[in-house]
C-alpha cells in the first residue's frame, strides 16, 4: 500500500510540474457548457434540462481524462527508457496501476469541479447534496469502460497512433452518446445505435441520479457489459505488453 | 556449489520473424564482474531484458536470484539503470532518489548517494536541468539505491568524459571488492578491459565467446606492428589490416616473423613499433572472422 502511495505521489508530481495538462483538462468542458449551454435560455434556465447537461459534460470531462490521462498518457511512459527501468524495481504491476488510477480520478474530479461550479452560478441546474455525492460516484462508474479503453490503447499503441485514436473515439462516443446534444432530439436510428454505446449508458446513469428520474435498467447491464470487457482488453493489453518492440 | 545470481539456459528470444537471441547460455556466479560485448544488434540489450524480467524468452529459461525475473521479488537485491539519460524531467534529483528507494528494504541515504556519486547539493534541482554527465551519473547511482548484490548496467559511461568515466569505474570497482556482483554492457573495450574478470562476447545472438579476461585475450593472441611506409605493405601472416595518416598497422600472431620479412622485402619503413593488440583489436578479429565467413557463405550460394 505504502508503494501504492508512492507511485501516486510520483505521477501526480509528473504531471503537475507541466500546468497545462491540467489547465487544459479544466478548460474544455467548463468552455463547452460557457458557450454552448449557457447562452441558451431555454436549457439554461430550466433545472432538468441544465442539471442534465452538467452531468453530460461532466462525464465528458472524465471520458477525456481517461482516453487521455490513460491512453496518450501510458503510449507515453512506455516511449521513455523511464517506464521500462520502474519495470526493473521490485514491484508488482498493482502500485503503478492503483496510482494511474488515483491520479485519474483526481484529475477527472479537477475537470468536472469548473463544470459544475459555471453551472451552479450561471444556469438554473440544482442538486441535492446527496444526490451530487452519488452523482460523483455514478460518474466515476460511468469512466469504467472508458479507463478499460484507455488503458488498453495505452499499452498497444504507440504515441503517434495513440493521440488520434483517442480523438476518434471521444468524439463520436460523446456525441453518440448524447453528451453534447440529449438523446431526446435524437432520430430513432441513431438513438438504436446510441443506447448500446457505453457513453450513452454512463450519460442515463448520472443525468438519473442527479435529476432524481428513473435510471433504465437496460443502462446499468449496457455498462456493466461494456466494463467488464474494456477490462479484460485491458488485462490483456498489459501481458501482451514488453515495452517498446525494437532493440 | 557456486551461488549463481543470474542464469540464461538455452535462452533464445525472437522478435516477429527477427531471431534476437539464439539459445544463449550464460551463468553470472556472485562476486564476479562480468563483461558483455558484442557489436550493435548482436542481441546484449535483449539478454539483458530477459534477465531484468523485462520479456520472456521465446523458448529457454531465465532465472535471477534462483526465480523468475518477471517476479517482483526475484528482483529485490537487483540494481538496474535507465538507458541513456530517460529520467523524469520536470522530478527533483532528490524525488527521483526517493521513488526508487522506497522499493527496498534497506536503502542508501539520499546523501550517502548524491556524496558516493559526486552529486551532492543537486537534490532540489528538477533532472531535466542537470548535464548530460549528471544524468548519467544520477542514472547509475539509482542502480546502487537499494544495495543490490547484483547490478545490471547497459553500457554505463556512454556520454561521459574521461574523467567522469574514470571515476564511474572507481566506483564500480569498489562494489565488486566488497563482494558486489555486475553485469555490464559496454561500447568501450577499454571499460571491459578496465573492470571485467570475465568477457563474455555475444554476436548475432550467440555467446562467440566465454572466458576470463586474459583467456580471450590469449584465444586471439595477436601482435600488433605499427609502421610508416609511402605504401601499404603485402607480407603474410596478416590477419587485419589499418592504416590512418600514413601509419599501417598490421596484426599478426607472429610478429617476429613479420618483421624479418619485412626487412627482406625491401620496403621503406620508419617508425616501427611492436605492441600485443587490445582486446578490443582482438574482439574485432574474432567477430570480423565471422562477418567475413558469413559472407563467403553467402556469396557461395
Amino acid at each position: 500500500m505504502n508503494l501504492a502511495l508512492t507511485h501516486t505521489r510520483f505521477l501526480f508530481l509528473e504531471t503537475v510540474r507541466v500546468p497545462i495538462a491540467v489547465i487544459g483538462t479544466m478548460m474544455f468542458p467548463a468552455l463547452s457548457l460557457l458557450f454552448f449551454v449557457i447562452p441558451q435560455g431555454a436549457v439554461a434556465d430550466n433545472p432538468v434540462f441544465a442539471t442534465a447537461a452538467t452531468a453530460q459534460l461532466s462525464l465528458f470531462a472524465v471520458i477525456s481524462v481517461c482516453l487521455f490521462t490513460f491512453g496518450v498518457g501510458v503510449s507515453e511512459d512506455r516511449s521513455t527508457p523511464w517506464d521500462p527501468y520502474v519495470r526493473t524495481l521490485p514491484a508488482g504491476v498493482a502500485p503503478r496501476m492503483v496510482g494511474r488510477m488515483l491520479n485519474g480520478t483526481l484529475f477527472s474530479l479537477l475537470g468536472v469541479l469548473p463544470v459544475v461550479l459555471l453551472a451552479a452560478l450561471l444556469t438554473a441546474a440544482t442538486v441535492s447534496v446527496t444526490d451530487l455525492l452519488v452523482g460523483v460516484l455514478a460518474l466515476v462508474a460511468a469512466g469504467l469502460p472508458f479507463l478499460g479503453i484507455g488503458l488498453a490503447m495505452g499499452y498497444s499503441l504507440p504515441v503517434k497512433a495513440s493521440v488520434p485514436v483517442a480523438q476518434v473515439v471521444l468524439f463520436p462516443m460523446a456525441f453518440g452518446g448524447g453528451l453534447f446534444l440529449p438523446p431526446q432530439v435524437f432520430p430513432d436510428w441513431l438513438n438504436s445505435i446510441s443506447v448500446l454505446l457505453p457513453s450513452r449508458a454512463g450519460r442515463d446513469l448520472v443525468v438519473g441520479v442527479v435529476t432524481g428520474t428513473d435510471v433504465p435498467a437496460r443502462a446499468v447491464v449496457v455498462l456493466l457489459i461494456w466494463a467488464v470487457a474494456t477490462a479484460l482488453l485491458a488485462a490483456w493489453a498489459y501481458r501482451r505488453d514488453e515495452g517498446r518492440r525494437f532493440h | 556449489m557456486t551461488d549463481l545470481l543470474a542464469r540464461a539456459v538455452d535462452a533464445t528470444r525472437d522478435f516477429d520473424s527477427t531471431r534476437a537471441l539464439d539459445g544463449v547460455s550464460l551463468d553470472v556466479p556472485a562476486g564476479q564482474i562480468v563483461g558483455l560485448l558484442g557489436p550493435n544488434g548482436a542481441g546484449k540489450t535483449t539478454l539483458l531484458s530477459l534477465l531484468l524480467g523485462l520479456r520472456r524468452p521465446t523458448s529457454g529459461r531465465v532465472e535471477l536470484f534462483g526465480g523468475d525475473p518477471r517476479d517482483p521479488a526475484s528482483r529485490r537485491s537487483l540494481g538496474s539503470t535507465p538507458q541513456e539519460t530517460g529520467l523524469p524531467a520536470t522530478l527533483r534529483v532528490g524525488e527521483v532518489v526517493d521513488f526508487v528507494s522506497r522499493h527496498y528494504a534497506d536503502p542508501m541515504s539520499l546523501g550517502e548517494l548524491l556524496d558516493g556519486f559526486g552529486l551532492d547539493g543537486l537534490q532540489r534541482r528538477q533532472t531535466g536541468s542537470l548535464s548530460g554527465g549528471q544524468k548519467r551519473r544520477l542514472a547509475v547511482a539509482l542502480a546502487f539505491v537499494g544495495r543490490p548484490r547484483l547490478v545490471i548496467l547497459d553500457e554505463p559511461t556512454t556520454g561521459l568524459d574521461v574523467d567522469a568515466r574514470r571515476s564511474l569505474w572507481d566506483g564500480v570497482r569498489a562494489f565488486g571488492e566488497t563482494g558486489g556482483t555486475v553485469l555490464l554492457t559496454s561500447h568501450y573495450l577499454e571499460e571491459v578491459e578496465a573492470l571485467a574478470d570475465r568477457v563474455v562476447v555475444i554476436d548475432d545472438g550467440r555467446v562467440v565467446t566465454d572466458d576470463t579476461l586474459d583467456a580471450v585475450r590469449a584465444s586471439v593472441d595477436l601482435r600488433r606492428v605499427s609502421l610508416r611506409s609511402p605504401a601499404a605493405p603485402d607480407l603474410p601472416g596478416v590477419v587485419r589490416h589499418s592504416s590512418e595518416h600514413g601509419v599501417h598497422h598490421l596484426y599478426t600472431p607472429d610478429a617476429d616473423a613479420l618483421v624479418r620479412d619485412l626487412v627482406v622485402s625491401g620496403l621503406e619503413f620508419s617508425g616501427l613499433e611492436v605492441r600485443g593488440a587490445s582486446l578490443e583489436e582482438a574482439f574485432l578479429a574474432l567477430t570480423g572472422d565471422r562477418a567475413q565467413t558469413a559472407r563467403e557463405k553467402a556469396a557461395a550460394r
